[in-house]
């Protein structure tokens, strides 16, 4: 937990405008040169109800949300702009102050809306006596009269923004900056009017006497702040991805709403269809008529999915599919993240059916991994899922723009042009051998399109002779099951030897303990084994991406350098753990789970907290809401 | 040059181009009416100009969903219920192919139902064949959405609860474009009506009329057809929506009753088809977007252009 970094949490209503606010505040500080994390918890509704955004933000690389956070702007009443008869739960009022306080840290600071916030309520929360035990300095402004005076009462969090720029000593450029870049006319005038009136006011008002400031940082290279979503979107238009189809659900929605918006200007066509099912099979067929396609859900819509993405291997129609999680079983709890879905998607659909999975661990690699996915799936001819939660979906972090300096791959991988289509295995009949085994090399047998000369076939959901006729000859199965399963060999292979590693590694290489985790979950890791290593502890980390086919080698090589493992992942079964057992079939006695599935990530402190018990004392469990499940052994 | 030659080619077209040269035969009974529809396809397709290759014909599955092992132009032979879609998507990323759509009542009214309510209602540039045999085929002839009233299976014993589903009426209530029914008893009506609803522009939803020898003997298809066009006694304007609702109603009425009507019942040539309304709204480019990735000189904009960029 170091001190030069600001951890600001904008807590309010939703609909109330927190989003963008953090947004464009999160942009200010990356812009005056601080590398920025941001951590979206919202409920599931739309307007009203308690809601934060957190942005993590310090002169040095941030990989997590952080534990705890510094500055709290409380806005006030979450359901000001939306009253309701009968309030929720509790005192709403109130509660963008009350439910924040248990994180906030000592020394932090508390602005908070006296406009919105009664002092009666503050009185009940024994505010003052707190703040003397925390040392938290407060700060009420009336932000809510202010933005009326000069605009709309919506405009308070401007007001907030201008607050928290005066207490951080913070220059408004930047933010001015953004704020003309969104808006014009006369609401620009007057969140510029309010802007300014709150610093001022802040600043005259009351002597700073805490010591936090915003902390100093600079770039040398240029910086882009994005989304997870952002990058599995921009992954797919630079892996030429021209194709979505998509079904709206909760956090899937994003990706599907930046392809939907970018297409028009790059020529793409997106979808927005009657189910699921429909979806993944729109998919397979703008796939199979020849254009780079995607589509995607999360697990209830993924789960109507299963019936097209089995029909995508059979007839070996490339898809890119993604999957983001959310809470489960069912519709779950929508907003929140789970990594629960891995055995799902691994196994979801019938037969001894196979596809590629990979699990981003950041926003750079959901970037690179959605453009792997696009190539491995085209050339290989093979469904690849992404699966990704609804944190990494939603977080933003800036990213080195030299790292998208590489060509788009549009490439249709292994598809034939009409030339080449005239060298390639026809029958006697004259017909095209789509399904050619004999000399098929990885498993791949190249395709034709409809609508090209001389490569007519059928693709069929049934088992299929080579030139696409439906058949149960037994020695035709065996043949062309083998090659279908054989491009995971393929793959793996390539992978291995020709790609650079998907998995990341972390902390001391010679250390004796590992952490092990994977997904969205990595960020929190990767912080935890710096701090271990920090105190004085030896530890090493390990976050896989390759699920299938597993990252074998590497995961095998990571557990025998190590005695003992914890495997951290979000969920309550210790999928992942049981997937490293099942694929490597031993290391069941070296391995812990570090396990959470309470709907809020992991802090990194967790972690630290999670490797300390389980080294002191197995039978004991952290303090935190995280389980320790033993080894078990083998 | 095009990737895609075989599209728009210009020449005398055999129909016995698409009949697959080596096997398969065709694994339906003796009698079925899925030959009917085999056969009025294959005169259709040279007779409005359209060669093997730049057909493809997306099915699903049952007996009706073999109908492209047996025609010889590209084919998706896909799962239960799931053409629609499947097709549709093939139409947007190449509008240059000719897509048809097939399968059998339980499989586009069934479990398929979704899907054909939606792509009527967005009027899809594709033909949609039903073989309607009022059974599931495959399955071994169990109770369809078309299975009348009172009809005896092995999963309805004591005869069907349910009233049967009116596809015509339907089709037109969901945005069909073009609406006819046809039946393989009637080849060549059969055979016109089908190449009319390969040219149409827009959803063509022809509901085949298909007789199941095996699991539906009592099935109405053997009693007398009647044109409606043809005959004087249903005098109505195919492209007046309400006229044409009234003749739906009543030809789904006296269906189960014993009179079997078939023609074109809706036709409506003004209603833009989904790939002009896409267009129009700028979400369809105008070249088929499967042609760019054979393009050498095609642009291929980055993503990262989409960044805002920030020391
Ligand atoms: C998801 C799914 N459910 C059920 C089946 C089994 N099934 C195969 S064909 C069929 C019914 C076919 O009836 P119909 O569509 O009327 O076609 P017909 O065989 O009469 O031509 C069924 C239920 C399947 N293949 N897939
Ligand atoms: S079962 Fe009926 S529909 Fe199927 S092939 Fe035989 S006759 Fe035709």
């Amino acid at each position: 937990m170091s001190d030069d970094e600001l951890i600001w949490r904008i807590a309010g209503g939703s609909g109330d405008g927190i989003d963008s606010t953090s947004q464009n505040f999160a942009k200010a500080l990356m812009r005056s040169g601080l590398d920025v994390f941001t951590h979206r918890h919202y409920p599931s509704r739309i307007r009203g109800g308690h809601t934060y955004v957190e942005i993590r933000a310090a002169g040095h690389e941030v990989q997590s949300r952080g534990d705890g956070y510094n500055f709290l702007l409380s806005l006030g009443d979450s359901f000001a702009r939306n009253p309701q008869e009968e309030a929720y739960y509790g005192n709403e009022e109130i509660k963008p102050l009350s439910e924040n306080l248990d994180d906030l840290r000592e020394g932090g600071i508390i602005v908070y809306d006296e406009g919105l916030i009664s002092e009666e309520d503050v009185a009940d929360l024994d505010l003052e006596e707190r703040a003397e035990e925390n040392d938290w300095h407060v700060f009420p402004m009336d932000l809510r009269g202010l933005a009326k005076e000069h605009g709309r009462e919506v405009m308070r969090n401007t007001a907030g923004v201008g607050v928290t720029a005066a207490l951080l000593d913070m220059e408004l450029e930047h933010i001015e900056d953004l704020m003309s870049d969104a808006m014009s006319g006369d609401v620009l005038e007057s969140n510029l009017e309010i802007l300014h009136e709150s610093y001022e006011t802040t600043k005259e008002e009351y002597d700073f006497e805490h010591d936090l400031r915003a902390p100093e940082g600079s770039h040398e290279t240029e910086q882009a702040l994005l989304s997870g979503s952002n990058a599995i979107a921009y992954g797919a238009i630079d892996g030429g991805c021209r194709f979505i189809s998509g079904y709206p659900m909760t956090p899937w929605t994003d990706v599907f709403t930046i392809l939907t918006q970018n297409f028009p200007d790059i020529g793409g066509v997106s979808e927005q269809v009657e189910d699921e099912i429909a979806a993944a099979a729109l998919a397979v067929g703008a796939s199979h008529a020849g254009v780079k396609a995607m589509s995607g859900s999360s697990g209830g819509g993924f789960a109507l999915m299963s019936e097209p993405l089995g029909l995508a291997e059979m007839t070996e129609t490339p898809l890119v599919l993604v999957e983001s999680m959310r809470a489960g079983p069912s519709t779950g709890m929508p907003t929140k993240p789970e990594q629960g879905d891995l055995e799902f998607v691994l196994y979801t659909s019938q037969g001894d059916s196979s596809r590629v999975v990979f699990a981003p661990g950041n926003i750079e690699e959901a970037y690179e991994q959605t453009r792997l996915a696009f190539d491995i799936a085209w050339e290989y001819q093979i469904p690849t899922i992404i699966i990704y939660d609804q944190k990494l979906s939603g977080e933003n972090t800036n990213v080195d723009v030299e790292f998208f300096d590489r060509e788009p791959e549009p490439g249709l991988g292994s598809t034939l042009t009409e030339e080449e289509l005239k060298e390639a295995a026809h029958d006697n009949s004259g017909k095209f051998k789509r399904f050619n085994y004999e000399d098929a090399e990885n498993g791949v047998a190249p395709r034709s399109l409809p609508g090209q000369k001389g490569g007519r076939y059928l693709a069929t959901g049934n088992e299929h002779s080579p030139v696409g006729h439906i058949s149960e000859d037994p020695d035709n199965r065996v043949f062309q099951m083998d090659r279908r399963i054989g491009k995971l060999d393929a793959i793996r292979e390539e992978l291995d030897e020709e790609r650079p590693s998907n998995q990341t590694y972390f902390g001391d290489e010679t250390a004796e303990y590992g952490i092990i985790t994977w997904g969205s979950s990595q960020g929190a890791v990767q912080e935890a084994v710096q701090r271990l290593n920090e105190s004085g502890h030896s530890v090493k980390g390990l976050s896989v991406s390759d699920m299938m086919p597993f990252a074998e080698a590497e995961v095998t090589d990571f557990l025998e350098s190590v005695d003992e493992a914890m495997v951290v992942e979000m969920n309550a079964t210790a999928q992942f753990r049981g997937l490293i057992q099942k694929e490597l079939g031993r290391f069941g006695d070296k391995m812990t789970s570090l396990l959470k599935y309470n709907g809020n990530p992991f802090e990194p402190a967790e972690v630290v907290e999670g490797y300390e018990v389980n080294l002191a004392d197995e039978d004991r469990q952290p303090t935190a809401q995280v389980r320790i499940e033993p080894a078990a052994g083998d | 040059m095009s990737a895609f030659n075989a599209i728009g080619e210009e020449r005398e077209i055999d129909r016995d181009e698409f009949t697959p040269s080596v096997e398969p035969q065709p694994t339906w009974c003796p009698g079925c009416g899925d030959f009917g529809v085999l056969k009025s396809l294959k005169q259709a397709l040279p007779e409005v100009g359209k060669t093997p290759e730049e057909v493809l014909t997306v099915t699903g599955i049952g007996c009706s969903g073999k109908l492209n092992s047996y025609l010889d132009t590209y084919g998706f032979h896909t799962i239960h219920g799931r053409s629609l879609p499947v097709a549709r998507a093939a139409k947007l990323a190449n509008p240059e192919l000719e897509v048809i759509a097939a399968g059998g009542d339980g499989d586009g009214y069934g479990i398929g139902g979704n899907h054909w309510i939606h792509t009527a209602r967005e009027n899809h540039d594709i033909t949609y064949i039903v073989f309607n045999n009022e059974i599931f085929g495959l399955t071994k002839g169990q109770t369809s959405p078309t299975s009348p009233k009172g009809h005896k299976s092995k999963t309805q014993p004591s005869g069907s609860a349910k009233t049967p589903l009116r596809p015509l009426s339907m089709s037109l209530n969901a945005g069909a474009s073009y609406i006819a029914r046809t039946a393989a008893v009637n080849p060549n009506q059969a055979k016109e009506i089908i190449a009319e609803a390969i040219e149409h522009d827009g959803f063509a939803h022809v509901d085949f009329l298909t007789q199941c020898p095996t699991w539906n003997k009592d099935a109405r298809q053997y009693v007398p057809y009647i044109d409606v066009q043809e005959s004087d006694d249903y005098d109505f304007d195919v492209t007046d929506r309400r006229e044409a609702a009234e003749m739906m109603y009543e030809t789904e009425d006296v269906l189960n009753e014993g009179t079997v009507l078939t023609g074109r019942y809706y036709v409506d040539e003004d209603r833009p088809s989904y790939l002009e309304e896409k267009r129009a709204v700028g979400e369809l480019p105008d070249e088929p977007v499967a042609e760019r990735y054979f393009d050498e000189d095609a642009e291929w904009e980055r993503s990262y252009d989409l960044l805002d960029r920030h020391t």
